[in-house]
C-alpha cells in the first residue's frame, strides 16, 4: 500500500481553521502521509501540525450555494471566483481537541475528508508514524532498555530468595501476552509453569507483580483459572499459589468481577479458584467496569463536557449518568483494598479479572503508586508503566484504537489506561507534594497512548512488538521525555519525597472531575496556568540556589562599590 | 448559668462522622456559659460555641450509651455518646436552652471581652468608614449627593442614615418614591463606577399592583438615569423569577411597567426566594451528610438540591449587571421583593467584579459593611441569632461567600484573600461574638449600642491577616477598574468541600498547597527584606568608606587598599529560614478513615492520625 493512493487532494488553499478558544486562521492546508498541516497565508508559518492518527472522527458538511458570492472588501481575487460551493470538516481528535476546517470547493472538501478518514484508519502497525519518525536529537535504541525486568528482579532478590526470574516464556510460547522473562516462586519449575499456564486464560499464570519491601508481602497477578462447568483443577496451579504461603498464612484473591459474573464465567470455560482447592486463599469480589460500558462512559462524559450550554441540572445529570467518576472511585477503592491487604494485613494478594490484561493491571499498578514512593518519581512511574502496563500485555493497540468521539463500530476499545491516569491524578490532588511529576506527564501519556510519534505504546504485547521490530525501528517515548529540557516541564515543583503510604479518600466529595483532561480544550485555562507559573516561581525563588543568589547580589553590590572606588583612585 | 445542670461528663465518646468502623475518641465533655468543650485523651480540644448550635438531637439509647448529635451552623456535626442517659439528658436540655437566645443582650458579643481598652474598641469600630468608601468611589460629585432624608430613620427604618441619591432627586421625590416602595426602601446608590459614570442602585419592589403608578418614583428613576451623562437608558433588574414577581402584583406589589418609566430596560434574572434557598441547603446537607454515599447518589443529590443552580443564578445575575455597566455604561437599578437578600447578593457581587478594591482584604470588609450590614440584610433573622421564626432563616449570605469562592477558584491571582478568610467570616456571621452582624439593620444596632458594648470583627481579622492572604495574589492582575469576567458555564461551579466538610478531616487533601505556598512566599518576602536591609547597610558602610577614602587620599598619595575580605554586614545574624521540611507536613493517611475496607471486617487496626487540617477557629473563639 502506498500512502499516495489514499491522498486524493494533497493541498488546498484558503482554508479557514477554527478551534475553540483560539482565533481562526486562514491558510494553505496540506496533507502528507502522516500529518495534516496548515500554514497561514502571509509568511507561511505553520499554524497546525496534526498527526492524522490523532483524528478520531471526521464529520463533513458541504454547501452547494449555487450563486455568486459577492466579493468581500480586502479580499484577494481568488475569493471572488465563482466558488458555488464550500464545505466544513470537523475533526474530532483522540486527545479530545476539536478542529474545524472550512474548505472552499465541495470536491476538495470531500477529497480531504476521505483522505483523512483513510489515513487515520490505517490499521497496520508498520505503516504508522513511529516507523517513519526520525528526530535528529534522539538515537533509536535510546530508552528501550531502560527498565528491564531483570533490574526489578535484582531489587527483589536482594531482599528475598523466594523468587526467581524465569525465561519459560522466552519464545512467547507459554503465554503470548507475557514478556520473555517473568518473576515466579523459586520453588516452582518451568515445567510446572507451563502446565499452570494451560489452566489460565491466555496462558497468564500467576506471576509476581510487586514486592512490598516494608513487610515483604507480594502482589501477584494472573488471568482467571479455566475451571469451567466441570470444576476442573490443576495441581501445578494449586502448588504454585500454595508455595507462596507459609503454613497457616492467608492470602487474598481480589477478583475484579462480581461474584455472579465470576460464577457465570464457568459456563464459558473460565471461573474462579474454589475454596476447596485453594484453602489458604480468601476471595474478595470487587466488580470493576471494563470493555464497552467503560468506553461508553468515557464517550458520554466527553459529550457532556463539550456542551457548554447545559444548565446546571442537566450538567450534573449527565456527569452522573456517564458514571465515569463512579468508575474512578471503584478503581481507587479496589487498589486501596489490595494495598491494605499487603500493608496492613501483611497478606499476599493475587489480583485477576477475566483476561488479566485490563482491570487487573489497573489495580496492581495503582496499588503500587499508593504503596511505594519509588513509583511516584518521574522515572519510577515510567518504570511502573513499562512493567505493569506495556510489558504486562495491556492491549494498547486494541484498547486505544479509538477515543471518545469515534462513530466507528467499536471493537475492543476501552479507556482503562485513561482511567488509571485519572486515578493517579486524583492521588496527585489529594497528595500534592507526593508525586514527583505533574499533570503534564499524565496528559502527555494519554495523548501518546492514543496517537504518538513514538513506538512505546504500539502493539498489544511484547510478542507483537518483537515481530514488528518496534524496538529496533521506532523511538521510545521515554527517551524523549527524559531529555533534561522535557523533564523540567513534567516535574511537580512541590514534590518532596514521602516515604509513607498515601491512602486517598474515596468519598464522592473527594473525587473530582479531571478538568485538565476532559475540559483541556474547552475551559479557559489562562488564569490557572498563570497561577501555576507563579507557584513555580515562588518555589524556585525559595530553593537554595535562590538563597545563594541573594549572597551573590550582596557581594555584587559590594564589589561594584569597590570597583567604583578603584576607578576613582 | 441557670440552664446548666451538669458541667462535666467523663468517658464521653466522640464518633467519627464518616468512618464506618465507628471509630471514636474518648474524652471529657465540659459545658461552660458560652461553649461546649470536649477534650479527648490526647488533649485535643474541640470548642463549640452555643450560638453555633443549629440543632441538638438525642438518639435512642444504645448499648454503649446515649448518642447526642449536635449540628452547627458552620456545618460541623458532632456525634457524642454519653455513657449515662441522665447526663445526656441534662446536657441535651442545657444545650437546647443555651443555643436559643431570647434577647440580644444575652448574645456572646455582649459578654465577650478581648482585653481591649475603650479607645481601641472605638478605633476598631472606625476601621471601616463608609463615607470614606463613597468618597473613594467618587461621590458626592456633580450628579450624586448625600441625602439627609433618612437621617432619623424616618423614611426607611432598615436603611442607614446616610444615603446617596441623584442631585436632581428632591426630598418630595424621595418621600414619594419611598411610599411607593415596599418597606420604604426607595432607590439609592450602592456603587458608583467613576470611569463609566454609571451607578448600581438598589431598592425594593414597587407597590404597583396591576396598574398603580407613582409620579415621584418615575421621577426618581429618571433622576438616576439622568445622573449618568454617558447613557440615556438604564436597566431595571428584578432579581426574582418572573412568576414570583407577577404573583406579587396580586398583593399590591410587583414590578415596574416599562410603559410608565421612560428609558428603562426591564429584566428578570430569576434568583429563587429565601424559602427555596433554605430547603435547597437542607437537601444539600442531607446528601453530603450521608454515610457510605456512592458517587451517583452524591451527584444526583447535588443536582436535586438545586444548590449549585442557585449559586450559578446569582453569579449570572451579577455578570448581567456588570456587563450593562462596563459594556454599555448604563446605570442599573437592582431590586427583589424587599431589597435586602437577592439585591444584596447581586449588588455586592457586581461591585466585586467591577472594582478590584473589593478583592482586597480591607475592601471585602468594606463591601460587606456597605451592601450587607448597612443596607439592612437581616442577619439576625437569616442566621437565627435569636429564637425566632424558622421560616426567616436562609443561607443568603453563605451563598454570597460561595459565589466569591467560585470566583477565587477561577481567578487564583485576582484576590488578596484566601478561602480561610471567607470561612472565618462565615464562622463569625453565626458566632454572635462580634457586634457587626447583630440585629437586622443599623437602627437596631444603634438601639443595642453595639458600638459601645461589643467589638468589631474587622480589626481582629486584620490583625491576623497573614493567615488570610492569598500568596498568589497579584495586585496588577488586571488594570484598576477593569472587569473580572467569570465564565459561568456549569462545570465551573464546584461543590465547596471546605465549607460543608470543613470539620471532616478525612475528606480533604492530606497536604495543603495553600499552606505551603503561603509559607514559601512568606519566606521569600523575608529573604527579600533581608537583602534590602543588608544592601542598605552596605551602602551606608560604603558611604563611610568613601569618606574615609577621601580623607586618606588627602593624607597620603598611596592609600592602603581597602580590604573588604570579611564584610561585617555579612555577619548579621540571618533569621533562621525554616527549611521546607517544617512546612511540608508530609502525611500518609489512615486506612481506617476510608471506606474501601468495608467488607474486610477484620481490618480495623487504627493508626494515630497525623492529619491536621482544621482552620484556626477555636483560637479566636476561646
Amino acid at each position: 500500500m502506498e500512502f499516495s493512493e489514499l491522498i486524493k487532494t494533497a493541498t488546498v488553499e484558503n482554508v479557514l481553521l477554527s478551534c475553540a478558544g483560539l482565533p481562526a486562521v486562514r491558510g494553505t492546508l496540506c496533507i502528507t502521509s502522516h500529518h495534516l498541516l496548515l500554514s497561514s497565508c502571509p509568511g507561511g508559518d505553520v499554524e497546525l501540525w496534526l498527526l492524522i492518527r490523532n483524528v478520531d472522527a471526521v464529520e463533513k458538511r458541504v454547501q452547494n450555494l449555487g450563486w455568486y458570492q459577492p466579493p468581500r472588501t480586502n479580499s484577494s481575487a481568488r475569493d471572488t471566483r465563482l466558488t458555488g460551493s464550500s464545505g466544513t470538516i470537523t475533526l474530532r481528535c483522540k486527545d479530545l481537541k476539536v478542529l474545524q476546517l472550512e474548505i472552499p470547493g465541495m470536491e476538495e472538501c470531500l477529497n480531504i475528508a476521505s483522505s483523512i478518514e483513510a489515513l487515520s484508519s490505517v490499521d497496520s502497525v508498520m505503516m504508522m508514524y513511529p516507523f517513519f519518525y526520525r528526530p535528529p536529537s534522539l538515537k533509536l535504541e535510546e530508552g528501550w532498555h531502560q527498565f528491564p525486568l531483570e533490574q526489578y528482579f535484582q531489587q527483589i532478590s536482594s531482599q528475598t530468595s523466594q523468587w526467581r526470574l524465569s525465561t519459560v516464556n522466552q519464545d512467547f510460547s507459554t503465554c503470548p501476552t507475557y514478556p520473555p522473562a517473568v518473576i515466579v516462586p523459586a520453588a516452582v519449575g518451568d515445567e510446572a509453569l507451563r502446565k499452570a499456564a494451560r489452566f489460565r486464560q491466555g496462558g497468564r499464570f500467576p506471576v509476581l507483580s510487586y514486592f512490598h519491601p516494608k513487610n515483604r508481602t507480594v502482589m501477584l497477578r494472573s488471568s482467571q483459572p479455566l475451571t469451567g462447568p466441570n470444576r476442573r483443577r490443576c495441581r501445578e496451579d494449586e502448588t504454585l499459589l500454595g508455595t507462596i504461603l507459609d503454613e497457616g498464612e492467608r492470602g487474598f484473591i481480589i477478583d475484579t468481577r462480581s461474584a455472579q459474573a465470576a460464577k457465570q464465567a464457568r459456563m464459558t470455560g473460565g471461573g474462579t479458584e474454589p475454596k476447596s482447592s485453594y484453602p489458604q486463599w480468601r476471595r474478595l469480589h470487587r466488580p470493576l467496569e471494563r470493555g464497552r460500558p467503560l468506553q461508553e462512559s468515557f464517550a458520554k462524559l466527553v459529550e457532556a463536557c463539550s456542551d457548554p450550554s447545559l444548565s446546571m441540572d442537566r450538567w450534573l445529570g449527565r456527569l452522573e449518568s456517564s458514571r465515569w467518576l463512579s468508575h474512578v472511585k471503584a478503581a481507587l477503592s479496589t487498589a486501596c483494598l489490595a494495598a491494605q491487604c499487603m500493608d496492613r494485613e501483611e497478606a499476599t494478594v493475587l489480583v485477576h479479572g477475566a483476561e488479566g490484561t485490563d482491570t487487573t493491571l489497573l489495580v496492581t499498578a495503582l496499588a503500587q503508586v499508593i504503596l511505594d514512593p519509588s513509583c511516584r518519581t518521574l522515572v519510577g512511574f515510567q518504570g511502573l508503566l513499562e512493567r505493569e502496563w506495556i510489558q504486562a500485555g495491556h492491549p494498547f493497540h486494541l484498547r486505544c484504537a479509538h477515543s471518545a468521539y469515534s462513530h466507528a463500530r467499536l471493537k475492543q476499545e476501552a479507556p482503562l489506561f485513561l482511567l488509571f491516569l485519572d486515578c493517579v491524578w486524583q492521588l496527585s490532588r489529594q497528595f500534592p507534594f507526593s508525586l514527583e511529576f505533574g499533570e503534564r506527564l499524565l496528559l502527555s501519556l494519554f495523548d501518546n497512548a492514543y496517537a504518538s510519534a513514538y513506538g512505546t505504546f504500539l502493539c498489544n504485547n511484547e510478542k507483537e512488538r518483537s515481530l514488528c521490530k518496534v524496538k529496533e525501528s521506532t523511538h521510545s517515548l521515554w527517551a524523549w521525555l527524559n531529555r533534561p529540557e522535557e523533564q523540567q516541564k513534567l516535574l511537580n515543583p512541590l514534590y518532596s519525597h514521602n516515604a509513607l503510604v498515601i491512602w486517598p479518600s474515596v468519598e464522592p466529595q473527594s473525587i473530582q472531575l479531571w478538568q485538565g483532561l476532559f475540559l483541556r480544550w474547552i475551559r479557559p485555562s489562562q488564569h490557572l496556568d498563570e497561577a501555576w507559573a507563579e507557584i513555580q516561581r515562588l518555589v524556585e525563588e525559595n530553593n537554595t540556589p535562590a538563597k545563594e543568589s541573594t549572597g551573590n547580589r550582596l557581594s555584587q553590590s559590594l564589589s561594584d562599590h569597590t570597583a567604583g572606588m578603584e576607578n576613582r583612585r | 448559668m441557670e440552664h446548666i445542670r451538669t458541667t462535666k461528663v467523663e468517658q464521653v465518646k466522640l464518633l467519627d462522622r464518616f468512618s464506618t468502623s465507628n471509630k471514636s475518641v474518648t474524652g471529657t465533655l465540659y459545658l461552660t456559659a458560652t461553649h461546649l468543650l470536649f477534650i479527648d485523651s490526647s488533649q485535643k480540644e474541640t470548642w463549640i460555641l452555643h450560638h453555633h448550635i443549629a440543632a441538638v438531637e438525642k438518639l435512642p439509647l444504645t448499648t454503649s450509651g446515649c448518642p447526642l448529635v449536635i449540628q452547627c451552623k458552620n456545618f460541623r456535626i458532632v456525634h457524642f455518646v454519653v455513657p449515662r442517659e441522665r447526663d445526656c439528658h441534662d446536657i441535651y436540655n442545657s444545650l437546647l436552652q443555651l443555643s436559643k437566645t431570647a434577647k440580644y443582650e444575652e448574645l456572646y458579643a455582649f459578654s465577650y471581652n478581648p482585653k481591649q481598652n475603650e479607645s481601641e474598641q472605638v478605633k476598631g469600630w472606625q476601621l471601616i468608614d463608609l463615607a470614606e468608601e463613597y468618597k473613594r468611589m467618587g461621590v458626592p460629585n456633580a450628579y450624586w449627593q448625600l441625602s439627609d432624608a433618612n437621617r432619623d430613620y424616618k423614611i426607611c427604618e432598615t436603611y442607614p442614615r446616610e444615603l446617596y441619591v441623584p442631585r436632581t432627586a428632591s426630598k418630595p421625590i424621595i418621600v414619594g418614591s419611598s411610599k411607593f416602595r415596599s418597606k420604604g426602601r426607595f432607590p439609592v446608590l450602592s456603587y458608583y463606577h467613576k470611569n463609566k459614570e454609571a451607578a448600581i442602585c438598589r431598592c425594593s419592589q414597587p407597590l404597583s399592583g396591576f396598574s398603580a403608578r407613582c409620579l415621584e418614583d418615575e421621577h426618581m428613576l429618571q433622576a438616576i438615569s439622568k445622573a449618568n451623562p454617558s447613557n440615556r437608558y438604564m436597566y431595571v433588574m428584578d432579581t426574582r423569577p418572573k412568576l414570583n414577581a407577577m404573583a406579587n402584583r396580586a398583593a399590591g406589589k410587583g414590578y415596574e411597567n416599562e410603559d410608565n418609566y421612560s428609558n428603562i430596560r426591564f429584566q428578570f434574572v430569576g434568583i429563587e426566594n429565601i424559602h427555596v434557598m433554605r430547603s435547597s441547603l437542607q437537601k444539600l446537607l442531607e446528601v453530603s451528610g450521608t454515610r457510605g454515599l456512592s458517587v451517583n447518589d452524591f451527584l444526583s443529590g447535588l443536582e436535586n438540591s438545586g444548590w449549585l443552580r442557585h449559586i450559578k443564578a446569582v453569579v449570572d445575575a451579577a455578570v448581567f449587571l456588570v456587563k450593562a455597566i462596563a459594556m454599555e455604561s448604563a446605570s442599573v437599578l437592582v431590586h427583589c421583593s424587599d431589597g435586602w437578600d437577592r439585591t444584596s447578593q447581586v449588588c455586592s457581587l457586581g461591585a466585586l467584579l467591577l472594582d478590584s478594591y473589593y478583592r482586597t482584604i480591607k475592601g471585602f470588609m468594606v463591601l460587606i459593611e456597605k451592601d450587607w450590614i448597612s443596607f439592612g440584610h437581616k442577619f439576625s433573622d437569616r442566621c437565627c441569632q435569636l429564637d425566632g421564626d424558622p421560616k426567616e432563616i436562609s443561607p443568603v449570605f453563605t451563598q454570597f461567600l460561595e459565589c466569591v469562592w467560585n470566583l477565587t477558584e477561577q481567578f487564583p491571582q485576582a484576590f488578596e484573600y484566601n478561602e480561610v478568610f471567607l470561612l472565618q467570616i462565615h464562622e463569625h456571621v453565626h458566632s454572635c461574638q462580634f457586634g457587626n452582624f447583630l440585629g437586622n439593620c443599623e437602627k437596631e444596632r444603634e438601639e443595642l449600642k453595639v458600638k459601645e458594648k461589643t467589638y468589631s470583627l474587622w480589626p481582629f481579622l486584620l490583625a491576623e491577616q497573614k493567615k488570610y492572604r492569598n500568596p498568589l495574589y497579584n495586585p496588577d492582575f488586571l488594570p484598576e477598574l477593569s472587569l473580572l469576567e467569570p465564565n459561568t458555564v456549569s462545570f465551573n461551579f464546584k461543590f465547596w468541600r471546605n465549607m460543608y466538610h470543613q470539620f471532616d478531616r478525612s475528606m480533604h487533601p492530606r497536604q495543603s498547597v495553600l499552606n505551603l505556598i503561603m509559607n514559601l512566599s512568606e519566606q521569600n518576602k523575608q529573604l527579600e527584606e533581608d537583602i534590602k536591609e543588608l544592601e542598605a547597610k552596605i551602602k551606608q558602610r560604603n558611604g563611610q568608606l568613601d569618606v574615609v577614602l577621601v580623607k586618606e587620599h588627602q593624607q597620603s598619595a598611596h592609600p592602603a587598599p581597602v580590604a573588604l575580605k570579611t564584610p561585617p554586614c555579612f555577619k548579621k545574624e540571618q533569621p533562621p529560614i525554616p527549611g521546607n521540611e517544617t512546612v511540608r507536613t508530609i502525611e500518609g493517611s489512615n486506612t481506617a478513615d476510608n471506606r474501601y475496607s468495608e467488607l474486610v471486617s477484620e481490618f480495623s487496626k487504627a493508626e494515630p492520625a497525623v492529619v491536621s487540617l482544621e482552620y484556626g477557629v477555636a483560637r479566636m473563639t476561646c
